[in-house]
């Protein structure tokens, strides 16, 4: 028994520099914010700090940001979908897979302050296509459209989502076995029946997971929407910025609560894509 | 069947589009600097700001170190969960998707208050100390990229094998993860290597709370401040993620092992 103890002992030991780097940088920071988020600025327990949370100008963020996220999200969550399926299986040619999913990495990382750049160059108030479709008569700012609004915020954000989906269902897609396909159609089910009845319910719960991991890459971006509308589109990330950077003095301990809403509505839909993901991949294994 | 195909190039070419407009945009923008003629003019006041470089450097140089602080903790990492510790895979791997969960904004926000002057490691009181809290932040950001790369190298591989063969010839722990795991896992190590390097180069909010001069709030302040420069510095950025990112295609295609795993 000494032994076996001892090697359990050293086998521990072998991932305790891992351990330690997230349970320093990762874990305790954070448990650190929820913490601060029950505590008074002495240090006493207090649920005031949540309440905070109910004034109007945070629920409003709160609210604006999970709205944004979802409506990304879904955009980016349909027409990846629909990219991926007419690339992986309706028949268009082959070698156009490839430099898709090259494109699709590239474009997912193209996230951020240049992304801003580039759709303000494009449909800012002087941006190339704003101009262009001013010429032949259509005024984009006419219509009430605006880049720094709600809807000019989902374009830009679906800019990396729809990669974003193609990268993940892509290999979902394939996972989609011929065989299946096949015997939908020896018992006599058509196209639209195979899909509602065999593909789609495969499928769901990796299009739900991916939905779920969008919606929290849309939650927590914070540089394209600070290049874009340069802080003043209240969502909640840049809110949490101007309380961090002390813009906002009124209430220090508001920023702990913001941020601990921030990791529930995450933690919320990734939990949810993990345990979805989980069962997908029951279907897809061998 | 015509149906399905006709709805197929359609939702391609709508896609295509909409991924192609705001780049063609963006570089015809950056082209305008100089009235009535396109001209290379932002460019040229893009590449003579010394801030440009100065910001530039800096984050290169943290992105090196980053990179060399990611791999020496999650290969010898994730070799040993591999060949020892399979049942605590599920929580190595939970851990390494956090980052992915807890917004990088609430983490800064942590270490401003975990890592302050009267802290018990004042990390923010010096500016080396920043940097450093800096890398290990850019670490944890990178995290999920870097330790699903290096995963996926080691899963193509017979390490079990290769370890007992190194064991029998009396290689030391050291010797078979620097000489004989790391060699065959490299490509994958570049892999996670260059996806970091794109995180970092672009990164923005760590950078910004923690006050450092990086090249994300660069980016930032140039959007606020100039006309054509942010477009110019748009396309630049666009070149190195596609740069980097090509490198990681052309790598892997020149590699046996992934090849036999798929």
């Amino acid at each position: 028994m000494p032994l076996f103890l001892r090697h359990l002992s050293l086998n521990w030991l072998g991932i305790l520099p891992f351990m330690l780097f997230a349970l320093l940088f990762l874990l305790l920071p954070t448990l650190n914010i929820v913490l601060g988020a029950f505590q008074t600025p002495d240090g006493h327990f207090t649920l005031s700090n949540l309440a905070n949370l109910g004034q109007p100008r945070i629920i409003g963020a709160f609210w604006v940001s999970i709205k944004l996220s979802f409506a990304s999200a879904i955009v980016g969550c349909l027409l990846g979908f629909g990219l991926a399926a007419a690339v992986t299986m309706a028949g268009l040619p082959a070698w156009l897979r490839g430099p898709l999913l090259t494109f699709s990495g590239v474009a997912s990382n193209f996230a951020g302050v240049p992304l801003a750049f580039a759709f303000i160059a494009t449909l800012g108030r002087v941006g190339i296509l704003t101009v262009l479709l001013k010429s032949i008569g259509i005024d984009v700012y006419g219509t009430g459209f605006n880049l720094i609004s709600f809807w000019g915020l989902v374009l830009v954000y679906t800019y990396f989502q729809i990669p974003l989906m193609v990268l993940i269902i892509v290999p979902a897609l394939d996972g989609l076995k011929k065989e299946w396909r096949e015997a939908a159609e020896i018992l006599g089910a058509t196209h639209l029946q195979y899909w509602r009845i065999v593909a789609f319910p495969i499928l769901l719960p990796a299009l739900l997971g991916t939905l779920a991991l969008l919606f929290a890459s849309a939650f927590g971006a914070i540089a394209t929407a600070t290049a874009l509308t340069g802080s003043q589109l209240s969502i909640v990330p840049i809110v949490l910025f101007n309380q961090i950077r002390g813009d906002v003095l009124q209430d220090p301990q508001l920023g702990y609560a913001i941020a601990f809403g921030m990791i529930v509505v995450t933690a919320l839909t990734n939990f949810l894509y993990l345990f979805l993901r989980g069962r997908s991949e029951r279907w897809m294994k061998s | 069947m015509k149906l399905g195909k006709l709805w197929a190039w359609s939702t391609f070419a709508l896609c295509l589009a909409f991924f192609i407009v705001p780049l063609l945009g963006m570089t015809e923008f950056s082209l305008r600097m100089r009235r009535g003629v396109y001209s290379l003019d932002a460019y040229a006041s893009v590449l003579n700001d010394p801030q440009f470089w100065q910001t530039f450097g800096y984050s290169v140089v943290l992105s090196l170190f980053t990179i060399l602080l990611g791999m020496l903790i999650v290969v010898p990492t994730a070799y040993w969960v591999r060949l020892k510790l399979p049942h605590l895979r599920p929580l190595v791997e939970f851990i390494t998707l956090l980052p992915l969960v807890i917004p990088s904004i609430v983490i800064v926000f942590g270490y401003i208050r975990m890592f302050n002057t009267s802290s018990f490691l004042p990390l923010l009181g010096t500016t080396i100390g920043t940097d450093v809290l800096l890398t290990c932040g850019y670490v944890i950001i990178a995290l999920p990229f870097i330790y699903r790369a290096v995963d996926t190298g080691l899963r193509a591989i017979d390490i079990a094998t290769l370890t007992e063969a190194a064991q029998s010839l009396g290689a030391s722990w050291f010797t078979i993860i620097a000489r004989v795991i790391l060699p065959n896992v490299l490509v994958a190590v570049l892999s996670g290597a260059f996806i970091t390097f794109a995180i970092v180069i672009g990164e923005y909010v760590l950078a910004a709370l923690l006050d450092r001069p990086a090249f994300g709030p660069y980016l930032v302040w140039s959007g606020a401040n100039k006309a054509y420069e942010p477009s110019a510095l748009a396309v630049i950025s666009f070149a190195i993620t596609w740069g980097v990112l090509g490198l990681i295609q052309l790598i892997s295609r020149f590699n046996s092992h992934t090849k036999a795993a798929r």
